[in-house]
Formats: C-alpha cells, sequence, structure tokens
C-alpha cells in the first residue's frame, strides 16, 4: 500500500519494542464482539493509482462541464475566470498541508495571509475589521443574526425578501432551535427590491434587517436609508454580498451604513466545484469585534521585537469557552481563503475594477439582446453582472430543454421557490467575463425557440 | 524608514545565536516577506482582461467613487510572495505533525489531481440533475462507503465540518424528540470532550453538563448511568475517546442511555484508529460525524475547509438535512425540496447554501479507492502500532497517566509531572520547533496536567519515528533537569515567541496605513 510506509519488518520490530505478542493485542479494549475479524466484507481491496484515476475520470466525464458550453448560471456561485498562478499556490505543500496555526513560531505563512485577507475583505466591504473565513455565505449569514441578538439582546430579524432563498432557509432552520423568530417572504417579480417595506416594518423589538446587495434578482438599492431606519430603533443591518466582484464597481455596504456584512467569496479565486467548499466572509465594526465568530488573525511582536502574527482573541472560540463561546466553529475555509486573497491581490484595486467593468458591460449586452425577444420581458433596471427576465413560458422546463441544445441557459426561480406560482416564468441569468459572443448568440438561439 | 518592512527593525538586537546581521533582515533561505500593502502597488495588477465596452450603466447610481485600498501585485511578485509565506509554515510535507486528535496524515497528491477534474470542480451547484449525474455519483459513492464502514443505515452528507456535523447530529435528536412531543433541555457532556462538543450542544439550544473522567481515563460510566433522566436528550461521546483510549463499555452506555429515552451522539474525531477494525453501528451509536480532513486525508489547508458528514441510525434517518442524493437505478437525484423525500419526512431542513464540500467528498472518495477495504484496516493497525510505540518508547521519560491500563489507540498522552524549574508542556513543545518538528496537541484534554496528546498516524515510518522519540527523549531529560534555556525556545523558527497577550489587549486585525495608525493613536 502505496501511502504506507512501515515494513512487515518495522512492524515485528515495533511490535517487540511495545512487547505486545500481536497487533491484535492492542486493540484488546474493543470487546471481542465489536471487533471485526478481517476487512469488512464485499469491499473492494485497494487499488492502484491508476486505476484510481481511471474510475474516476469516468465519473467526471459523466457531468457537464460549465467551461465546455454557454454557461449563464450565477444565484449564488459565479463562473469566473481564476489565474493559473492562484492553484499553483494553493497546492504549495507548506500551505496545503499545514494545521490551524496554533503554534505562530513555525505558522507565519498562514497567518500573515490571514492578516492580508482580513484587511481585504474589510477594505472591499467597506468595514473595520474582518475575521479570518467561514464555512460559507449561508452560515455566515445566520452567524451574523445570532450575533445580532447577542448586541441588541432582542430576539426578530427581518429578511428581504431578496435573500437567496437557501441562506434564509438556513437560518430557518437554524431558529427553530434557538427560538429566534425570522420574518421573511419570497421576492416579487418587480423591478424595486421591497426596501422601503422593510424599512417601514422595522420596530423596537427588531434585532436586525438582512439585505442581500445585489439580492438574488440581481437588483441593487441603495441601503444608506435603511440602514439609518435601522440605527434609529437601535437595530443592525446586516448586508449579504453574494458576488463580491460587484464590489469593483459599486459603493460597499459598510459605506452606507451596514454594520455586518458578510458574503460568499467563491467567486473570487475559489471556482464552482458544485457547492463547496467555499468561503464565509464576515465583516463588522470594531466595536463588536468581540461579539464575531470565527478565527482571527492579529499583529503583534515576538521576543526580539519582531512583527509576527497570532490567532488572537480567543476567549470567544469554542475551545477557549466551551458551551459560553460565541459559536462552535473550529474549522473554517482557510484554503479557500488563501485562493481569495491571492486571486485579489492578483487583480489589485485596478484589476478588480476592470473585472467588474468588463461583467457589468457584459451583462448589459446581454440584457439587451434578451429583452428583445418575444415575449421576454427584463425584470431589473438595475443589475451588476446578473438580472431577472421573465419568460412566456415556465422557465424551470424551458431550463432543461436549453441543455438539449448544449446551453446551461440560467436558475430558473422555480428551481429556487419551488411552489411560488408567481415566480415559475422568472428566469435569473448571470453573465461574466468568461462569456463569449458565440455563447450569447447561442444563449438566445436556444431562448428565442422556446418562447416562439 | 526600516529596511525590511516585515519585521526587521535597524535597533533589532542581534540574535542570541551570535549570528551577524544582515542588511536586509534575510538569513539565506529565510526570506523575511513584507505585507502586500507595503508594497506601492495601487497602479499594479497581475491580470490582463480584454477592452471593457462602452455600455451605459444601470447601477441605480451607487458606482464607487472613493478608492477600496487593495494592492495589486503583478504575477511574478505575486508567486514569490506567496511563496515566501510558504516557507515560513510548517507542514505535513516537511515533517512529523504529531497534532493529537487532529491526525495530521500524508496528503495524497492523486486527491487533488482528482479534485480538479472538471466534472467535479467546474459544475455549478444548481445546474440542472441531468448534467450533474457525475458529481451525484461521486456524492452517492462515498456515501456508501461511509455507511459499510461505519455499519449504519444512513448518512447526511451536506456538513461542512467537523463541528457542523456536530450540530446536524444534534438537530437531528432534537428534531426526533420534538416528533414524539418529548422536550429535553440538557446534553451530557465528559469532562474530555473537544470544546466544540459543548459549545454544539448549546448552540442548538441545550444546556450542557459535564460527566467526569475515571482515573483510568475513561467516562466514568456510574456517574453518567446516575445523571440519566427524563430532562436528558442526548449524551455525547468522543470514542476513541481525546486521552487516546476506548471506551470498553460504549455498548453498555449506548443501551442505558437509549433505555433513558436519550440519543447517543458519538464524536467521531478519532475514528482514524479503528477505521475497517471496528464499526461504530454495532456500539449502538446513533449520530456520528466523520471528519473526511483526519480520517480520510483530506488536506488540513491551514484551517480547512473540512467536511462533516454524519451517520445516523434508524431512529434519526428520517430528521437528516436536505439536500440528499437518492439512487433511482444509474440515475441520482437531488433532494432539494421538503416534500420530496420519500423516506425523510421529517427533515429539519437545510444547513447549507448548496449540497456540502464536494471538492472533499472527490479527494475522501479517491483515498478510499486507493486503501480498500484492506488498506484502511492497515490504517487503522499502523496508526495504533505507531503510537503504541511512541508510548512505550517515552513512558520511562515522560509521565504517561494511562500507561499502565494497557495499549493506547492512535495517540498516547502524557503529562508534565516530573519538570523541575517552572517548566511546563510549553517549553518541551517549543524546543521541539526547534527540532524540526511540529509540537503535540498541548494542554488538551483538561483533564490531564499540562497534557501532551501526541498522534503519529500510520504514514509515519519508524526512521521518523525514532528520530523524533530522540528528540523528545532528550528535551525531556533538559526539561526535568530544570534547564532554563529551553524557556528560550524556539531560536531557529522564522519567529521567536510571540506576544499573545499584546496581541489580544490591544488587538491589531487589519493593516492600518502608518499615517492612518498614528494619526489613532
Amino acid at each position: 500500500m502505496r501511502y504506507l510506509p512501515l515494513s512487515e519488518a518495522d512492524r515485528s520490530e515495533m511490535l517487540r519494542v511495545i512487547g505486545a505478542p500481536s497487533i491484535d493485542e492492542l486493540f484488546r479494549d474493543v470487546p471481542a464482539e465489536a471487533r471485526l475479524k478481517g476487512p469488512i466484507h464485499n469491499l473492494p481491496s485497494h487499488a492502484s493509482e491508476m486505476a484510481v484515476e481511471r474510475h474516476m475520470a469516468a465519473l467526471s466525464r459523466k457531468s457537464m462541464a460549465a467551461g465546455d458550453v454557454p454557461f449563464f448560471l450565477g444565484c449564488g456561485a459565479y463562473k469566473h475566470h481564476i489565474p493559473a498562478s492562484v492553484d499553483h499556490i494553493i497546492q504549495r505543500g507548506e500551505f496545503l498541508t499545514s494545521y490551524t496555526p496554533y503554534q505562530p513560531e513555525i505558522a507565519q505563512g498562514t497567518l500573515q495571509m490571514m492578516f492580508e485577507f482580513q484587511t481585504q475583505v474589510a477594505r472591499l466591504f467597506g468595514c473595520e475589521v474582518a475575521n479570518a473565513s467561514m464555512y460559507d455565505g449561508s452560515t455566515a449569514m445566520w452567524e451574523a443574526i445570532v450575533m445580532a441578538h447577542r448586541i441588541t439582546r432582542r430576539k426578530k430579524s427581518l429578511i428581504s425578501s431578496g435573500v437567496h432563498p437557501h441562506y434564509v432557509s438556513v437560518a430557518r432552520t437554524m431558529a427553530k432551535f434557538t427560538e429566534d423568530q425570522l420574518e421573511t417572504s419570497v421576492p416579487d417579480l418587480t423591478a424595486r427590491t421591497d426596501i422601503d417595506r422593510l424599512t417601514a416594518a422595522i420596530d423596537e423589538e427588531t434585532n436586525a434587517v438582512v439585505v442581500q446587495y445585489p439580492d438574488i434578482l440581481g437588483r441593487i438599492a441603495d441601503l444608506t436609508p435603511i440602514a439609518e431606519a435601522a440605527h434609529a430603533k437601535g437595530a443592525l443591518l446586516i448586508a449579504v454580498v453574494t458576488e463580491p466582484v460587484a464590489l469593483g464597481l459599486i459603493k460597499s455596504p459598510g459605506e452606507m451604513g451596514a454594520d455586518i456584512v458578510v458574503g460568499e467569496g467563491q467567486s473570487i479565486g475559489v471556482g464552482l466545484q458544485f457547492g463547496g467548499p467555499y468561503v464565509g466572509l464576515f465583516a463588522c465594526r470594531e466595536k463588536h469585534v468581540r461579539q464575531m465568530p470565527g478565527r482571527l488573525a492579529g499583529e503583534t511582536v515576538d521576543a526580539e521585537g519582531k512583527r509576527g502574527f497570532v490567532l488572537t482573541l480567543s476567549t470567544r472560540e469554542q475551545h477557549i469557552r466551551r458551551e459560553k463561546a460565541t459559536s462552535n466553529i473550529c474549522t473554517s475555509s482557510v484554503l479557500c481563503a488563501l485562493a481569495f486573497t491571492a486571486h485579489l491581490t492578483l487583480l489589485g484595486e485596478k484589476g478588480l475594477r476592470q473585472l467588474a467593468s468588463l461583467n457589468h458591460a457584459r451583462a448589459c449586452e446581454v440584457a439587451d439582446r434578451l429583452a428583445g425577444l418575444p415575449g421576454v420581458a427584463l425584470v431589473n433596471e438595475s443589475f451588476f453582472n446578473e438580472f431577472t427576465v421573465k419568460l412566456p413560458v415556465e422557465a424551470r422546463p424551458a431550463v432543461h430543454a436549453m441543455v438539449e441544445k448544449g446551453v446551461l441557459g440560467g436558475v430558473s426561480l422555480g428551481r429556487l421557490y419551488p411552489g411560488a406560482e408567481e415566480l415559475e416564468n422568472g428566469l435569473v441569468i448571470a453573465v461574466t467575463e468568461t462569456v463569449t459572443d458565440q455563447d450569447i448568440d447561442a444563449l438566445e438561439v436556444a431562448l428565442r425557440e422556446l418562447v416562439q | 524608514m526600516t529596511v525590511n518592512p516585515s519585521g526587521w527593525r535597524p535597533t533589532t538586537p542581534a540574535n542570541t545565536q551570535g549570528e551577524a546581521e544582515t542588511v536586509t533582515g534575510n538569513r539565506a533561505l529565510m526570506l523575511e516577506e513584507p505585507l502586500i500593502f507595503e508594497i506601492d502597488a495601487s497602479e499594479t495588477t497581475g491580470v490582463d482582461f480584454d477592452e471593457v465596452p462602452q455600455h451605459p450603466r444601470r447601477l441605480e447610481g451607487l458606482e464607487r467613487s472613493r478608492p477600496i485600498g487593495l494592492p495589486g501585485l503583478s504575477e511574478p511578485e505575486a508567486v514569490r510572495h506567496y511563496t515566501r509565506l510558504s516557507r515560513q509554515n510548517y507542514a505535513i510535507d516537511l515533517g512529523l505533525f504529531p497534532l493529537g486528535s487532529c491526525t495530521m496524515k500524508h496528503n495524497p497528491r492523486l486527491n487533488e489531481k482528482v479534485a480538479r477534474m472538471p466534472g467535479f470542480a467546474d459544475v455549478h451547484p444548481l445546474q440542472p440533475q441531468e448534467t450533474v449525474q457525475g458529481a451525484l455519483e461521486v456524492v452517492s459513492e462515498l456515501a456508501q462507503w461511509l455507511l459499510d464502514l461505519t455499519g449504519m443505515p444512513s448518512v447526511a452528507m451536506s456538513p461542512k465540518a467537523g463541528a457542523h456535523g456536530e450540530l446536524c447530529g444534534l438537530l437531528c435528536i432534537r428534531a426526533a424528540l420534538e416528533a414524539r412531543g418529548d422536550k429535553r433541555e440538557v446534553v451530557l457532556v465528559p469532562e474530555s470532550a473537544h470544546g466544540t462538543n459543548p459549545a454544539t450542544a448549546a448552540f442548538a439550544g441545550y444546556r450542557v453538563e459535564s460527566i467526569p473522567a475515571n482515573s483510568a481515563g475513561r467516562v466514568d460510566v456510574e456517574a453518567l448511568k446516575s445523571r440519566l433522566a427524563p430532562d436528558v436528550a442526548a449524551v455525547m461521546i468522543t470514542n476513541p475517546n481525546t486521552c487516546g483510549l476506548f471506551e470498553p463499555e460504549m455498548k453498555a452506555i449506548s443501551d442505558a442511555v437509549h433505555a433513558a429515552g436519550a440519543f447517543v451522539y458519538c464524536d467521531g474525531a478519532n475514528f482514524n484508529a479503528i477505521v475497517g477494525k471496528v464499526r461504530p453501528g454495532d456500539l449502538g451509536i446513533d449520530a456520528m460525524h466523520i471528519n473526511l480532513h483526519k480520517t480520510f486525508s483530506t488536506p488540513h489547508g491551514g484551517g480547512g475547509p473540512g467536511s462533516g458528514p454524519v451517520v445516523l441510525s434508524k431512529a434519526l434517518a428520517p430528521y437528516a438535512p436536505l439536500p440528499f442524493v437518492e439512487r433511482d437505478g444509474d440515475q441520482f437525484r437531488l433532494v432539494e425540496e421538503e416534500t420530496a423525500g420519500e423516506h425523510h419526512g421529517g427533515t429539519f431542513g437545510r444547513m447549507v447554501a448548496f449540497h456540502g464540500q464536494m471538492g472533499m467528498f472527490t479527494r475522501a472518495l479517491t483515498y478510499i479507492l486507493s486503501h480498500g477495504a484492506d488498506g484502511l484496516k492497515q490504517v487503522a493497525e499502523d496508526s495504533v502500532l505507531n503510537a503504541n510505540y511512541i508510548l512505550r518508547s517515552l513512558e520511562d521519560i515522560l509521565d504517561a497517566p494511562f500507561a499502565k491500563s494497557g495499549p493506547c489507540m492512535h495517540e498516547a498522552i502524557f503529562s508534565d509531572k516530573g519538570f523541575a524549574g517552572g517548566l511546563s508542556t510549553i517549553d518541551l513543545a517549543k524546543a521541539l520547533i526547534d527540532e524540526g518538528f511540529h509540537p503535540m496537541t498541548m494542554y488538551f484534554p483538561l483533564v490531564v496536567h499540562g497534557a501532551m496528546l501526541i498522534e503519529p498516524t500510520e504514514t509515519e515510518s519508524k526512521a521518523s519515528l525514532d528520530q523524533f522519540i530522540a528528540a523528545i527523549r532528550s528535551i525531556g531529560e533538559r526539561a526535568k533537569a530544570g534547564d532554563e534555556s529551553l524557556k528560550a525556545a524556539p531560536v531557529h523558527a522564522p519567529r521567536r515567541r510571540l506576544d499573545e497577550t499584546l496581541a489580544a489587549r490591544k488587538p491589531v486585525l487589519t493593516y492600518r496605513d502608518p499615517e492612518v495608525a498614528e494619526a489613532a493613536e
């Protein structure tokens, strides 16, 4: 077995040193009836690298890869080009095969990278501080809601209908057990978000109002008025960003007054990966940092006065505080955070702006083309790289019909909101820099056939 | 102005080795590296783009007017920056990484190659199901292996890490109790448990009560049994436990817990010791998470991403979270909607936005197929053999509190009893760094004074273990003799001991430009 270095001679010699007659003697605490006599019955034995690779490659070929077809899916996961050097960097063994940096003297690489990541996320979101990552955007949003609960000591949160429905599902699942009260609804197929309705609903019981920016239909709204309204009632504004590339072009939620900004970092550096692993982003005001969940890297000095970094404020965390911790999170998503920070460093401010501008311009072009199809109406007035169209037919079967034409043509609202009849003609289309002119032609042809 | 902004100052004293200072602060291959924010690079980019077509914008008038403050590096600068940083990290690829309960084993590179195959890496989570059959088949195939290896009837694949899996298990338990109208408020957790156990129980809305350990390092079964009452929802037990010992009375514990109407949650962090040898399902447990990043070798990556599928008993299976993969002949179906599952009517809902850690599933399945049932059994045996070899090679030097009660499982535990001159576990650990090893888990579990928990894993050769043993024997002798110089360790690492108190007292969590920082003082 190629991964096991001990030889039979080593094993015998080691048993002799231990003073055990056989390996079974070492398992003597396991009751005999629980011990298996040999390898588990009916399971295959070990296999060569070549055989395993062949098996896995055959499975891989059974999927339709996004890069092989015209591709327009978004709704919380975006296909962007990732520079080759990013994957090289995350495969450096010193990053890939290291552990949570509990021994800072020999983990400065990870710690400095975390510190840089925290700074980039904080600046991108317009916040003072950010943590070193969460599991994903949806779990980050739930952690933000319970953080608002701790800060305000109130149990009611208003969640915009524009928040990703899976994020809302995660929050509803958790709230059932914590008895937090969540007010949620499904979105309307209209040009405006529900921000005015939400603003009016904030009251003295509200701990936070949660909005997504841009929202699930791709719409963008100024968050300044709702931030002011929330603060006037002693509530917090939580903003959720599922497409951080947008912030290369539009104002950050923090600039507009959001108190906690969370998001999904997948679109920078991480790739689609069928939904995971991704990287949750979490930023907030400095005054709330001790209520924040997750790992934090902080600057300090070593015994010689040299600058260095350590994990800090761990008295918030489970390994110190146990049942009194701010969260049960232990492992986060550091390697994905490395991919995010490396990609963002390669982009820099200039590259991010160019990337965002390119995405927006491409999306505008596709929106205009599709709005020219008979019976197809563009729902959005504002959007970044993703918008919603209303088809004259049901969108869910339309998506499957487009697959027949070799086009992955968007996400149907019928899939995201099963049972919501008023949304079933809605199709959300994302357009990134990876889309070519030929891809756009293919989408237009495929949709035209469906709506005629 | 400093020559090197990454730490070296003209006033930095020469280090204790009497080496000559260098102008750059570098020491040959030990290269200092500034923060990206200290490199003047606001106009640099390492990515080239096509020209942006002109188009009227539809951004609601919300265009950014102020700079974000993101530095950019060209590709050569970026590659050098991260490569230099990487060299300040210890890693399994460099040497023995014996962190107890963390299972730092070799990460096979085939796993990395497979995870990057386009049918897994380049598929969107919301693609139509007919276009993601290969990805769904991986989930299904891995799930089947996990069921076979644990002897359990059901598995929830979506939890994102071990602690997230714990949460999944406890929420299943809560949903099952609520379904029978039984409101129970307490979860019992042994005092030797990982911190995530009590934190998870609290996160799931339970009150946590501690169960003591006995002098042999096991759960005090009598104390546990006497606490079982109608208010107890679950008992969380780690087996093998955090002292590196198997809980021999596990089945009896399970039976007692079930008789009291409660459920058994098993923390599967230490599954590596028994994989292929013992099926937890035969011990009467109801739920157990499996850290794919421990037993099944997916890389730890400096602190994640992990993956924590949870195997479930028949009693808990109906409450498993959405989504799940169902097999229908040679077709695979992703069930995302609460009403759609035939066998999961009571699902407690969704835990994550999409379907779990696909990138970890591909790696874990590749690892499992490489080993097969025979190889996995050998994994458990070699990991236990290596740990016992360390235990018996060090027990005359270091205090081994449970060594007399018999063999350990995959990790060996020692205490700092007998260290002189005020030296403690941390001093031995930091001296190990100078010898080129990562330290063991320190001061955990809490039931052993100055605990040192050593888990070598099965991927270490005998020569590697022998070198490690020799290093600890030497440092251990010095610690018992009260050798003051240990307090200065490490002296050969990229940094000396860091001031954690300062970091916590005056937290600096993001970079501030020097002018801004000065103005804030």
